[in-house]
């Protein structure tokens, strides 16, 4: 089947399967940060955000981004850096495997939850494994982006 | 992995309905467990186009798409004010907000798993499914009956009802281990046991959510409880009545974090 | 210009943050074949007869193998320096299937879906034979894992005999261990357990490879050991190895998983077939079920000490379960002893470590962090926190009186000096930041729940004594830039950025100034790869040495420009200069000066390898709250202080520090590998096999206590793998003081916490 959506704030127009999955249409256009960790839903690291909105691409059938607005890390570069400079601040990117993905929920908490204390950002990111870093300087990291936005805000 | 020759965006209820009579068949909410199982089917039928994703309130009841993802139910302001955070609480340690936002209700409900967190609050709270085929149907019924080729479209929640819900888990966002709710009804509290590790049940009704724990050490006694690769029935047996009690008391007092 | 000791981000911090095309699956050349293995669903069982005609006929499907098509040449998997202590036990098909998962045939095609169509349609006939499942029924077991006439073992030492379904035996002792605990006041003598815990790095598996230009094979792999790949892909294809070349790029994790290769023989011996491009990913169900775990260990501990607390005597027996296979089942065994009695060497009088390494019909085992180190650790620490309570002794107190001192020698740890040894301030900084005199043992809290604390000591090594090999080679680029290659495998941890820390302090120049590339077997220089904790210590020193030479020769070429003498100049970083007067030449002069008809090359290369593994050492202090009316733990804060020699990079040794320990507690509470009667593993995915999320530990705190190690690269030891071995038994210890059932058994589960006996 043909589907066509908007990747990244461009038009385009994908062949898929019938049961393929978002996931698999993005790596087939050559995007490159969605990753692929698990096959059970559990590990974060194929998240996109669809109409604004942080989603598993792996669970995302094809079919449903017909005219829909698809946004990865790639058209988020200018936050990509900001935010990957807080977490590099801290050696917390260590493999960067999970970071991709990572980083688009912490974009979707940043704009739902700005003021999000540590334990918020916690849950917010539970869905999002990493097995490097244990997770601690990826909060300080986190922290810090969190804390330049407001800094930029006020 | 799942797989599909045809994907049709139903246009409507009806159409969705008549795609669905056939055997080769399969909803698809989610996509959640649906795309781990294996499936092999003809054709795969999205009702994401029909409008199925809002919550409705009615004067007594929350009325709410099937369609709906967990997520919004979890930051839902009345749903939560009405239970007294019960959604929250159910829905929080769902493996993580991306999955919540698109994991549907519909999906959770219409699959009966045995480790429904949503079911077993559902159950608590007297909720009913509504069918296109059939209508209303209480979901103590449809809880129990095997999966069918009608289509779930919503789901009925009466309004007033506080309810309370906790969980053993393994880690803080596996599935359940074993969890139970209450939910405040006139003559006491309704306990349900989910993740028992089979499909939630209503375990006793009009419970005093004040009584002894020997009072829910006898409902545990009632209710069937295996074991599996999370625990064995001996440890359900035994953690089962703490976590009945517990939840009569968040029916009363509120849900909280842990 | 100080490089070393400074948190600087990781050279490729920003390509692997802004998402760039960086790992395996990303540079694959779009026409790779893809590569499906059909996989035993019996523990033992013979193929009988296999049909693979409708399975070629599917459209697509390039080429399906079985074990009619591959060499005959048995070998290792391990990625282990050769002769490899792991038996050579292995073909890349073989008739004989010895667990679940075992490949009974290869299939490439063109789409993924038409791999597993032609999959489906692959018919087998199976002779299921019995399988021994239990590690304990498997030494001269009727059922023979290894019944094959051409099993051979490379190192006989240690003891392997597949006609006992023995991998390795053998022993290790000093003094009459049986005298010295009969003399004892107490001893404790119990039975520890551990499983095959998985590393779940979040890459899974994955190669592709491809024929180059000169015909040679290529192989792009997600490895932390590429020249033993070339190696064991020259062995198991029967190839020159020559004709093979091992290309590491960026790679998502590793945790000693990837110190095996379990992928690359199947899309290399499709390339070798047809000639074609072939990527082989492993599914994470793969990976969590026919992969390289921790080696299953159980553990029997007798600990003799006198009534003062004074510990005089350590027996550990070790019995492990190398699985189907044998690959670092000789080796990991040994750390469980040889990295653990060390510990308590101060007063101890007598030791034996004995063990026994066993097949079974179950996934084979691998390299995973800590490397048995962390069985041993579980045991020995939780046997040492029982005597504490035996004693009636602050199990601080215990340590702080039988632990290993700086300069003493350690009979347990092949006679080794503790040339640098911090681990006493280790104790009294982790004691501290946990506020242990304070916590110790437990307190209830108002809501019923009950707030405990444990601690553990770990030890670990440097590199593999007079094994393990570092080469270095830096040569000097236009500008006064260095260009440093070498061969050892960064997989996340920052190696690459940690080597050109060491070389920049060393050339007195900024981080910035040395670029560091992946690895290449045809251009870098050899490195056995990273594992064993060896590369800051090992090749860290490597650099160091050929920057040493380096300097020589830039001082050389400058003192020539500045027409004097070379013991007349100095080179400070920047320049070259007269120690006599003010003239100096700038370095990038000097660069230009050899690329002009240059007669000396501004390069060196220098390798290093260590007859010593010095240990870092580390103190970890856990403090949980349990729920005793459903054994639910949490652990509210976790300290962890190490000593691992001068701190390179205090970001970096930070993260690797919080990322062990949070391995550590998944290993210690959530991590549960689980297999049926049968020899499925159940635990086949995230959602049945559960690391550690970010809402499970909320705090882990790290804190670092340097001693100073004489043979490191400025003074630096590891860090790795010691920093997953404390948690285990410090939560244990905190279970077993809040609620007084004593686990033996990894994991420590609610359940096993409320059904348990009070001790």
């Amino acid at each position: 089947m043909t589907i066509e959506f908007t990747l990244n704030g461009r038009r385009v127009t994908a062949q898929a399967d019938a049961d393929a999955s978002l996931y698999q249409v993005l790596r087939a256009l050559h995007i490159a940060s969605v990753k692929c960790g698990c096959e059970t839903a559990n590990c974060g690291l194929c998240t996109v955000h669809m109409d604004g909105r942080a989603v598993l691409s792996c669970s995302v059938p094809a079919a449903r981004v017909q005219e829909h607005d698809i946004v990865t890390l790639e058209g988020l570069q200018e936050e990509a850096k900001a935010l990957g400079g807080c977490l590099a601040d801290e050696g917390a990117e260590q493999c960067g495997f999970c970071v991709p993905g990572l980083m688009m929920n912490v974009l979707a908490l940043a704009r739902e939850n700005p003021d999000a204390t540590d334990a918020e950002i916690d849950a917010y990111l539970a869905g999002n494994l990493c097995r490097c870093s244990g997770y601690m300087g990826q909060r300080r990291g986190i922290r810090r982006y969190l804390d330049s936005l407001k800094g930029v805000r006020a | 992995m799942a797989t599909y020759q045809n994907y049709v965006m139903a246009q409507s209820l009806e159409e969705a309905y008549a795609l669905n009579q056939k055997k080769s068949s399969v909803i698809v909410a989610g996509n959640m467990w649906l795309r781990m199982c294996g499936l092999r089917r003809q054709t795969a039928i999205d009702l994401s186009g029909l409008g199925l994703d809002r919550v409705e309130e009615t004067e007594d009841a929350f009325v709410i798409g099937a369609m709906t993802p967990l997520r919004a139910l979890e930051t839902h302001d009345a749903l939560n004010r009405e239970t007294g955070g019960a959604f929250a609480a159910a829905l929080a340690p769902i493996v993580g907000t991306q999955l919540r936002n698109t994991a549907t209700l519909g999906g959770s409900v219409y699959s009966r798993f045995g480790f429904s967190d949503v079911s077993t609050l559902l159950l608590a709270l007297d909720a009913a499914v509504v069918l296109h085929h059939r209508g209303e149907v209480p979901l103590a019924v449809y809880q129990q009956e095997p999966w069918d080729r009608d289509i779930l479209t919503h789901v009925r929640i009466p309004k007033g009802v506080r309810a309370g819900i906790v969980s053993v888990r393994q880690s803080k966002t596996d599935i359940p281990t074993l969890v139970c709710a209450a939910a405040m009804e006139p003559g006491g509290v309704r306990l349900v046991m989910g993740a028992r590790p089979a499909r939630a049940m209503i375990a006793a009704e009009g419970v005093d959510p004040d009584a002894p724990t020997a009072v829910f050490e006898e409902i545990t006694q009632r209710v069937p409880l295996g074991g599996n690769l999370r625990a064995s029935e001996a440890y359900r047996r035994k953690v089962a009545p703490v976590l009945l009690q517990r939840a009569a008391r968040a029916c009363v007092e509120g849900n909280h974090d842990d | 210009m100080k490089a070393v000791g400074m948190g600087v981000r990781k050279k490729d911090a920003m390509a692997l943050t802004t998402g760039k095309p960086v790992y395996v699956a990303d540079i694959a050349p779009e026409d790779c074949l893809v590569v499906k293995l059909l996989r035993s669903p019996h523990a033992n069982a013979m193929i009988e007869e296999i049909d693979v005609s409708r399975a070629q006929r599917v459209p697509g499907v390039a080429c399906v193998l079985t074990y009619r098509d591959v060499p005959k040449t048995r070998f290792t998997l391990a990625g282990q320096t050769y002769p490899e202590f792991s038996p050579y036990d292995r073909l890349i098909l073989d008739r004989h299937l010895r667990c679940v998962g075992d490949p009974v045939a290869i299939v490439a095609a063109e789409t993924e879906k038409q791999a597993l169509a032609a999959m489906r349609l692959i018919r087998v006939r199976y002779q299921v034979l019995p399988a021994v499942l239990d590690a304990q029924e498997a030494l001269d077991n009727p059922v023979l894992v290894h019944p094959e006439e051409d099993w051979h073992a490379l190192v006989p030492d240690c003891g392997a005999d597949n006609r006992r379904n023995l991998c390795a035996t053998g022993e290790d002792a000093d003094g009459d261990v049986e005298a010295e605990l009969a003399a004892c006041d107490v001893v404790i003598d119990q039975i520890y357990e551990t499983k095959a815990n998985q590393q779940c790095m979040m890459e899974t598996f994955r190669a592709f490879t491809r024929c180059d230009a000169y015909g040679r094979l290529e192989v792009v792999s997600s490895t932390q050991i590429p020249f033993h790949v070339r190696r064991i892909l020259a062995t198991a294809l029967e190839l020159k190895k020559s004709d093979v070349r091992v290309v590491k790029p960026r790679i998502g994790g590793g945790f000693g998983a990837k110190q095996t290769a379990i992928c690359e023989v199947y899309p290399a011996i499709v390339t070798v077939k047809t000639g074609r491009p072939a990527m082989i990913i492993f599914t994470r169900e793969e990976s969590m079920t026919v992969s390289s775990p921790r080696h299953a260990m159980r553990m029997h501990v007798r600990v003799g000490a006198m009534r003062d607390g004074s510990i005089r005597a350590i027996d550990l027996h070790t019995l492990s379960n190398t699985g189907a296979y044998g690959e670092h089942g000789p080796t990991t065994v040994g750390l469980s002893g040889h990295k653990s009695i060390p510990l308590y060497t101060h007063g101890l009088k007598a030791f034996r470590f004995h063990w026994d390494v066993v097949y079974t019909n179950t996934m084979s085992a691998g390299a995973y962090r800590g490397y048995g180190a962390t069985q041993g650790l579980f045991a020995l620490e939780s046997a040492i926190n029982e005597l504490a309570h035996a004693l009636h002794m602050d199990p601080a107190a215990l340590r702080e009186a039988n632990m290993v001192r700086e300069g003493e020698r350690m009979p347990a740890y092949y006679g080794e000096t503790a040339g640098s040894c911090a681990i006493d301030r280790c104790l009294a900084r982790a004691k501290d930041m946990i506020g242990w005199d304070e916590k110790y043992p437990a307190r209830t809290m108002p809501n019923g729940h009950v707030r405990a604390v444990g601690m553990a000591l770990a030890m670990q090594g440097s590199g593999i004594s007079n094994v393990d090999t570092g080469a270095v080679s830096i040569r000097l680029g236009d500008d006064g830039i260095y260009n440093m290659s070498i061969g050892a495998t960064d997989m996340g941890t920052g190696c690459d950025t940690i080597l050109a820390q060491i070389a920049a302090q060393s050339l007195d120049c900024d981080v910035d100034n040395v670029t560091v590339h992946g690895v290449d077997t045809d251009t870098s220089p050899y490195d056995c790869g990273s594992y064993a904790s060896s590369t800051t210590y090992v090749t860290g020193m490597a650099v160091v040495r050929t920057c040493e030479v380096l300097r020589g020769k830039i001082t050389r070429v400058g003192a020539q420009l500045l027409g004097a003498a070379p013991e007349d100049v100095c080179f400070d970083g920047d320049c070259v200069r007269r120690m006599d007067s003010e003239e100096s030449v700038p370095l990038r002069e000097i660069a230009q000066a050899h690329m002009t008809a240059g007669v000396e090359d501004l390069s060196a290369c220098e390798s290093n390898g260590s007859p010593i593994s010095p240990p870092p050492f580390m103190a970890g202090c856990a403090e949980i709250d349990l729920d005793p009316l459903t054994g639910q733990v949490e652990v509210v804060d976790y300290v962890g202080v190490v000593d691992c020699g001068t701190v390179v990079n205090p970001n970096l040794a930070r993260v690797q520090t919080e990322g062990g320990i949070m391995q550590g507690i998944g290993m210690a509470l959530t991590e549960n590998p689980e297999m049926n009667g049968r020899g499925r593993t159940v635990s086949n995915s995230f959602l049945q096999y559960k690391v550690p999320s970010r809402v499970d530990a909320r705090s882990v705190r790290v804190a670092f206590e340097s001693s100073y190690e004489q043979t490191g690269p400025f003074g630096a030891k590891s860090i790795g793998e010691c920093v997953i071995n404390t948690p285990a038994p410090a939560i244990a210890d905190a279970v077993y003081n809040a609620s007084g059932v004593r686990v033996r058994s990894l994991p420590i589960t609610a359940e096993k916490i409320l059904l348990g006996e009070r001790e």
